[in-house]
């Protein structure tokens, strides 16, 4: 159960809002296909197993894993679907070549967001059906209901929030994939409109369509596929109770976020994070999520993320450079991808790959995902350079 | 069916106990809309069946002719690009006979049943078909093997689907 896991290979299609040149079956290729070539032109046949990540519901065809294999090669091959965040799939698939079951495997995850009428109408689907939905609100007031809980509990300020989007849309600007990259004001941000108080319109990540597939080997097959491999090194994964009047730590925490980091950096023998990661992609679904997620990744104290934020202490010149792609602020919102995203932020930097937003002498990164509201899901993946 | 369904050792209910609200329940319906994009190999298969065609798509590696067309072959993992009108006839590889309707209510006696069948079309590679429908035949008389033939909907009726073709019918 000790063998290391590599990330050799790592392939991406799209970005875009909408994506109507090709269906998902035809983008999954192009990402599979990419992602092949960067481990060296692996053909899928030498490839042991695939798993993917999604939500029927998103795609709008029950039992969805079924329509996984053609597009990634796993036609007759040990196939599964994650019903969670890409992160989670990760996880899936680092455990069955930790266990021995399997040398090399492929995660993939896509957005075809763009092909919902009524994304809202799904995510009201996710709340419960007595509890919650016959109050018949724009599901997005639990985002406002957990922020202003958050900003109460912390004394983090509405302006603090406001900065994370500025701060993410600015380093969309260098992203060729990010899709929201912008220069803004404070008071563009502060001055929008409401969407559910205290949050605004530009406290939320827009939509993004597109597909990323990694592949992962063994450390033996990894030397043969790559020269570049970087290393799972800790993963971990929580859910907090579904009941949002009782959650554990209240609607103000992301206990599920200090859970899922805690076993990531146990098996990564991590200690001090703020010291040992050097950099950091995480959840930004929205603004005041960036912060809430930094304070319960323990990557600064309680309160603390809105203060470090204005110090600069998060921006790509900082001690910790807090989504340098832009996060899902900048970027756009991958849904079921989201996890897969941050990780290709990750993988891009640890090789020095990243072009114009490259940072300078990194070796471990965190990543981090959110299934998004209502749910209390949250996953986390230390990568690093070293083995 | 009886009105009241007995329990032992329990309480009955009826569908008005239902109704009149003795019994709590939370009503909900879904409303979820979809728009898919068809992507290059459906779109083009759907414009095809509009124009009254079958278009399949060709492996250059593993020569498989392909219906549905795709943009790829899932076996050999290469992109496909190579375009091939096939015949609208073919042999029935299988096929079933509708006794109920979708939602599993018993069709009428004078209602004739639906006759899914997989039809191997004629200039696509072995085994190589289209899921569709039979028609202008007596359900005792199907066979698999038999060769059927498309019979198409009028051009002015025909909206880029796959139901642009009405039915299969014997040869």
């Amino acid at each position: 159960m000790n063998k290391k896991v590599a990330i050799v290979g790592l392939g991406f299609s799209g970005f875009g809002t909408t994506t109507p040149d090709l269906s998902y079956r035809e983008m999954i290729f192009e990402a599979a296909t990419r992602c092949y070539e960067d481990a060296g032109g692996i053909h899928p046949q030498a490839i042991d197993s695939f798993v993917a990540s999604s939500e029927d519901f998103m795609e709008g065809i029950s039992i969805a894993d079924e329509y996984v294999p053609d597009q990634l090669g796993a036609v007759l091959k040990p196939v599964h679907s994650i019903t969670g965040d890409s992160l989670q799939g990760l996880a899936s698939a680092m455990m069955q070549i930790k266990t021995g079951q399997q040398n090399i495997v492929a995660a993939s995850a896509f957005s075809k967001v763009s092909n919902l009428s009524h994304h809202e109408h799904l995510v009201s689907y996710a709340t419960d059906p007595v509890y919650i939905r016959p109050f018949n609100e724009n599901p997005y007031f639990i985002a406002g209901l957990e922020m202003n809980r958050y900003l109460h509990e912390t004394g983090t300020t509405r302006d603090q929030c406001a900065k994370v989007v500025l701060k993410n849309r600015y380093n969309a600007l260098k992203n060729p994939g990010a899709c929201y990259g912008a220069r803004l004001e404070l008071e563009d941000v502060t001055g929008a409109p409401a969407l559910s108080y205290p949050l605004g319109i530009y406290d939320m990540s827009g939509h993004l369509d597109g597909a990323i597939v990694v592949l992962l080997a063994s450390e033996e097959r990894a030397r043969e596929l790559t020269d570049k491999p970087v290393w799972i090194k800790g993963i971990g994964w929580a859910t907090d109770t579904p009941n949002l009047d009782s959650r554990i730590e209240g609607m103000g925490s992301a206990v599920y976020a200090k859970l899922a980091s805690q076993q990531a950096y146990r098996m990564a023998d991590i200690n001090n994070p703020f010291n040992e990661i050097d950099f950091a992609e995480i959840d930004d679904t929205f603004s005041y999520k960036e912060l809430q997620h930094l304070e319960a990744l323990n990557l600064c104290g309680p309160g603390e993320a809105g203060r470090l934020l204005e110090l600069g202490c998060f921006s790509p010149d900082g001690d910790i450079p807090v989504n340098v792609s832009g996060g899902s602020l900048g970027a756009g919102y991958l849904h079921e991808a989201n996890g897969l995203q941050r990780l290709m932020e990750v993988i891009l930097q640890l090789r020095g790959e990243a072009g114009p937003r490259q940072l300078l002498d990194v070796e471990t990164g965190l990543a981090f995902a959110w299934r998004g509201v209502p749910t209390a899901t949250g996953a986390a993946a230390v990568i690093s350079t070293r083995p | 069916m009886e009105d009241t369904i007995k329990v032992a050792g329990g309480t009955g209910l009826t569908a008005d106990d239902i109704k009149s609200g003795k019994i709590f329940l939370t009503e909900d319906s879904l409303d979820c809309a979809y728009a898919w994009d068809t992507g290059v190999a459906v779109n083009r298969y759907l414009a095809e069946l509009k124009q009254g065609k079958i278009i399949a798509t060709r492996c250059k590696k593993c020569k498989r002719t392909m219906l549905p067309p795709r943009l790829f072959c899932e076996l050999c993992f290469i992109p496909c690009s190579n375009w091939q009108y096939v015949q609208d006839t073919g042999i029935v590889n299988t096929f079933s006979i509708c006794h109920v309707h979708w939602d599993a209510t018993r069709i009428g006696k004078d209602e004739k049943p639906h006759l899914p069948a997989v039809i191997e079309i004629d200039g696509a590679s072995e085994g190589m078909g289209i899921m569709h429908l039979l028609g202008e035949v007596d359900p005792e008389e199907i066979k698999i093997g038999m060769q059927v033939k498309a019979v198409w909907k009028p051009e002015a009726e025909r909206t880029g689907s796959i139901i642009d073709i009405k039915y299969f019918k014997p040869l």
